[in-house]
C-alpha cells in the first residue's frame, strides 16, 4: 500500500473516477492549472483536458446549479467549493434544487452530484474561511453529508459518494489534507455502502466517543493520554453525518453506557446535539450510567489569531479532561 | 419564413388548450377541489405555445412557477397534470410537486421551479451536458422578468456565454414580479440589453404574437445549432389574473388589464389572423370543441383516479 496524504488520496480517487467514467467531470474555481486551492485536483487538467476539468469564474451559485442540470441529463459532476464557507452563495441550487428534485418530481429524476468543500479551522484563516457548516445540510432531507477524517476513508468515501444516486455534500477538513498514511487504492464500488456506516477506530468498553471529521484525530490523541491508559475507550468515526449510523453507536453504548460526542462545530442545532437527543430518546436512556456530554467549538465566529482560534476549537486536553470526568 | 397552415392550426390549438386548461383549474379551485395556490398564465399563452412548438421532443426546457403552459406545450398530457394538482398517484409527480413543480422528462421538460431564477443555472448544466455529449439539441430556459434581478441570472448568462453553451434564455416579461412593476425593478435600458452585456445576441419581441415567438425561437435555435452559443429573447406579454390566488390586483388598474384583454390578447389576435388567411370559422370551432372535450374527459379521469397513497415519505426523499 502506497503512503500518501489525504489530499493525494482524494486526487487519486478523482483520477480513478474520471478515468473509468466518461460522463464524470469536475468544475470549480482554480481547479485547473492551479490544481485547486489545496492541491486536490493537481495534475488532473493535464491528464484529462479542459473539457472535463472545468475552471469556472468565481460564481458558486452557477457552479452548483450547473451540477444539478448536468446530473439530470446524464452527466456525473463533481464540483468544488474552494472553501466550504463559500457554499452559502450556492444554497439555492443545493437546498432548494438538488435536495428536492427527486422527491418533488415524484422520483422521476435523480441528482447524483458531489459538492466538495474545504471546511474547518486551524489555519488562521478567520471567520469566513474556517467554518464547519455540515449540520446545515444534515437538516435538509434529500442530501447526504460525508465527513472523512483520514487518507483511506477520504479515498473510499469519495468513491462511494460518486456511485450514490443522491446529492452528496463532501466536507474535507483542511487539517486532514496533510495527514499521511498508507492507502489501499480500492476500485470504484458498485454501491455506496459506506455512506451511513460509521467506523470503529478503537474498541473499548468503558466509554463511547462519537466524533467525525478532523475531531476524530483530536479525540484519538486525547484517548492516548497517559492518565487514560487504564481505561478501555471506544472511538467511533461517524464518517457520514447524514445519514448517521445509530446502530453502531447504540451497540457501543450497550457495552459502555457512557456517551461523549466531540465536534469542532458549535453545539447549537448540531450533529452532536442530534446524536445525543436520539440516544436520550431511545430505549438506551435508562441504561446510561451518566448524562451524555458534548465537547464542541465555542458559539463564536472563528478568530484569526492563533491563541484565540485554539480557544474556540476543542483541544486534545479538553477532550481528555471531559473523558476523565465521565469515568 | 412561411409558417404552414398545419403549424398555424397547431399554434392556435395549443394556445386554446393552455387557456382552457387553466380556466378549468380556476373553476376547480373555486369549487374547493384544489389544495394550495397556483400561478395562472392566462394571457401569456403565445410565448409558451410559440416557443415550445419550435422545439423538437429531444430539446429540453426548464420552466417556472407559472409553468402550466410550458408543460402542456412541451407535450404533457392534461390528465396527468390535473391529476398532479389533485394529489393523485397518476400525477406527473405523484402529488409531491403540485402546480409549481411539474416535471415531464419523457417530453423534455426538466421541470417547473418554485424559486425565481431557480432554473437558470440548471439550464446551464443541461446545456453543458448537450455540449459534452455532442448532441444536436438545445435547452430553452423560461424565466420571468422578476428573475433578472437575481444573482443566479447573471452567473448563468456569464457562464453560458463564456462556454458557448446551447441554451436559449427566454424571458417572459409579463411586466410585474408579483406586484413590482418591471420599470421599478429593472435598471438599465431593457431586459434584453442585459443579455447583450454578456455578449449574447438578444432581442425584444412581442410575446403576444404567437408566430413572432415561434419564428424567433426557431431562428435562434438553428443559429445555436449551427454556430453555438447562447441566445436571449425578451418576450413582452401580460398576465390577466393575479400573481397567485391571493392577489387583489392593487398595483395596476382595471383599465390596463382590460386594454391587454381587448387589444392584445394573443388568442383573439391570432383567430383574426387565421380567418384573414382563409381558415374557416368552422375549423376553429371544431378545434374548440375538441379541446373542451379533452379537458372535460381529463378532469373527470383525474378526479376518478386514486389519491396518492401515503408511503414512507422520508424514504422518498432519497433515490
Amino acid at each position: 500500500m502506497p503512503e500518501m496524504t489525504t489530499g493525494k488520496a482524494l486526487n487519486k480517487a478523482l483520477s480513478l473516477i474520471l478515468e473509468k467514467n466518461s460522463t464524470a467531470f469536475i468544475a470549480g474555481e482554480d481547479i485547473g492549472i492551479y490544481g485547486g486551492a489545496f492541491g486536490v485536483t493537481d495534475g488532473l487538467l493535464a491528464q484529462f483536458g479542459d473539457e472535463r476539468i472545468k475552471d469556472t469564474p468565481i460564481s458558486e451559485d452557477v457552479i452548483a446549479g450547473l451540477a444539478v442540470g448536468a446530473s439530470m441529463t446524464g452527466g456525473k459532476p463533481i464540483v468544488e467549493m474552494q472553501f466550504s464557507d463559500f457554499i452559502v452563495n450556492a444554497m439555492d441550487p443545493i437546498v432548494n434544487q438538488a435536495a428536492k428534485l427527486h422527491f418533488m418530481y415524484g422520483g422521476s429524476v435523480n441528482v447524483p452530484i458531489i459538492v466538495r468543500g474545504a471546511s474547518g479551522a486551524g489555519t488562521g484563516a478567520a471567520a469566513q474561511h474556517s467554518q464547519s457548516l455540515e449540520s446545515w445540510f444534515c437538516h435538509v432531507p434529500g442530501l447526504k453529508v460525508v465527513t472523512p477524517s483520514n487518507p483511506q476513508n477520504a479515498y473510499d468515501l469519495l468513491l462511494h459518494s460518486f456511485v450514490d444516486p443522491n446529492p452528496v455534500i463532501f466536507m474535507e477538513h483542511k487539517l486532514i489534507y496533510k495527514i499521511k498514511d498508507n492507502v489501499e487504492l480500492n476500485e470504484i464500488p458498485k454501491e455506496s455502502s459506506m455512506l451511513g456506516k460509521a467506523n470503529i477506530i478503537n474498541e473499548g468498553k468503558d466509554i463511547t466517543i462519537v466524533s467525525y471529521s478532523n475531531m476524530v484525530n483530536v479525540a484519538k490523541e486525547a484517548i492516548a493520554a497517559k492518565e487514560l491508559q487504564n481505561y478501555s475507550i471506544e472511538l467511533i468515526d461517524l464518517q457520514t453525518v447524514s445519514p448517521i449510523d445509530y446502530d453502531t453507536i447504540k451497540n457501543s453504548l450497550k457495552k459502555t453506557k457512557r456517551l461523549l460526542v466531540c465536534q469542532e462545530a458549535p453545539s447549537n442545532s448540531s450533529v452532536g446535539t442530534t446524536v445525543i437527543s436520539k440516544i436520550v430518546e431511545s430505549e438506551l436512556f435508562n441504561e446510561l450510567e451518566i448524562a451524555p456530554k458534548l465537547v464542541s467549538g465555542l458559539h463564536s465566529p472563528m478568530p484569526s489569531a492563533k491563541h484565540l482560534e485554539l480557544n474556540v476549537i476543542p483541544q486534545v486536553e479538553d477532550i481528555t479532561n471531559v473523558i476523565k470526568s465521565m469515568l | 419564413m412561411a409558417i404552414t397552415k398545419d403549424t398555424q392550426l397547431e399554434l392556435h390549438r395549443m394556445m386554446m388548450l393552455i387557456r382552457l386548461f387553466e380556466e378549468a383549474l380556476e373553476e376547480m379551485f373555486s369549487r374547493g377541489l384544489l389544495h394550495g395556490t397556483m400561478h395562472l398564465s392566462i394571457g401569456q399563452e403565445a410565448t409558451a405555445a410559440g416557443a415550445c412548438l419550435a422545439l423538437q421532443k429531444n430539446d429540453l426546457i426548464t420552466s417556472t412557477h407559472r409553468g402550466h403552459g410550458h408543460c402542456l406545450a412541451k407535450g404533457a398530457e392534461p390528465y396527468k397534470m390535473f391529476a398532479e394538482l389533485l394529489g393523485r398517484e397518476d400525477g406527473y409527480c405523484r402529488g409531491r410537486g403540485g402546480s409549481m413543480h411539474i416535471a415531464d422528462l419523457s417530453n423534455g421538460n426538466l421541470g417547473a421551479n418554485g424559486i425565481v431564477a431557480g432554473s437558470l443555472t440548471i439550464s446551464v448544466g443541461a446545456a453543458l451536458s448537450f455540449q459534452m455529449q455532442k448532441k444536436e439539441n438545445i435547452i430553452l430556459c423560461f424565466f420571468g422578468d422578476g428573475a433578472v434581478n437575481e444573482g443566479s441570472f447573471h452567473e448563468a448568462l456569464n457562464l453560458a456565454s463564456l462556454w458557448n453553451l446551447p441554451v436559449l434564455f427566454l424571458c417572459e416579461n409579463n411586466q410585474y414580479g408579483m406586484s413590482m412593476a418591471t420599470d421599478k425593478a429593472v435598471a438599465g435600458d431593457s431586459i434584453a440589453s442585459r443579455g447583450t452585456s454578456y455578449g449574447i445576441e438578444s432581442i425584444q419581441i412581442d410575446g403576444n404574437d404567437v408566430e413572432t415567438v415561434y419564428e424567433n425561437v426557431l431562428n435562434f435555435k438553428n443559429e445555436i445549432l449551427s454556430s453555438g452559443g447562447p441566445k436571449f429573447i425578451e418576450a413582452v406579454t401580460y398576465r390577466y389574473r393575479g400573481h397567485s390566488k391571493s392577489d387583489r390586483n392593487l398595483y395596476r388598474t382595471s383599465d390596463e388589464i382590460e386594454y391587454w384583454k381587448e387589444e392584445k390578447d394573443p388568442i383573439k389576435r391570432y383567430i383574426g389572423k387565421l380567418i384573414e388567411s382563409g381558415i374557416s370559422e368552422d375549423q376553429l370551432k371544431d378545434i374548440d370543441t375538441d379541446i373542451r372535450d379533452l379537458i372535460r374527459k381529463s378532469v373527470k379521469q383525474a378526479l376518478d383516479s386514486p389519491l396518492s397513497p401515503i408511503t414512507n415519505l422520508e424514504e422518498d426523499s432519497y433515490a
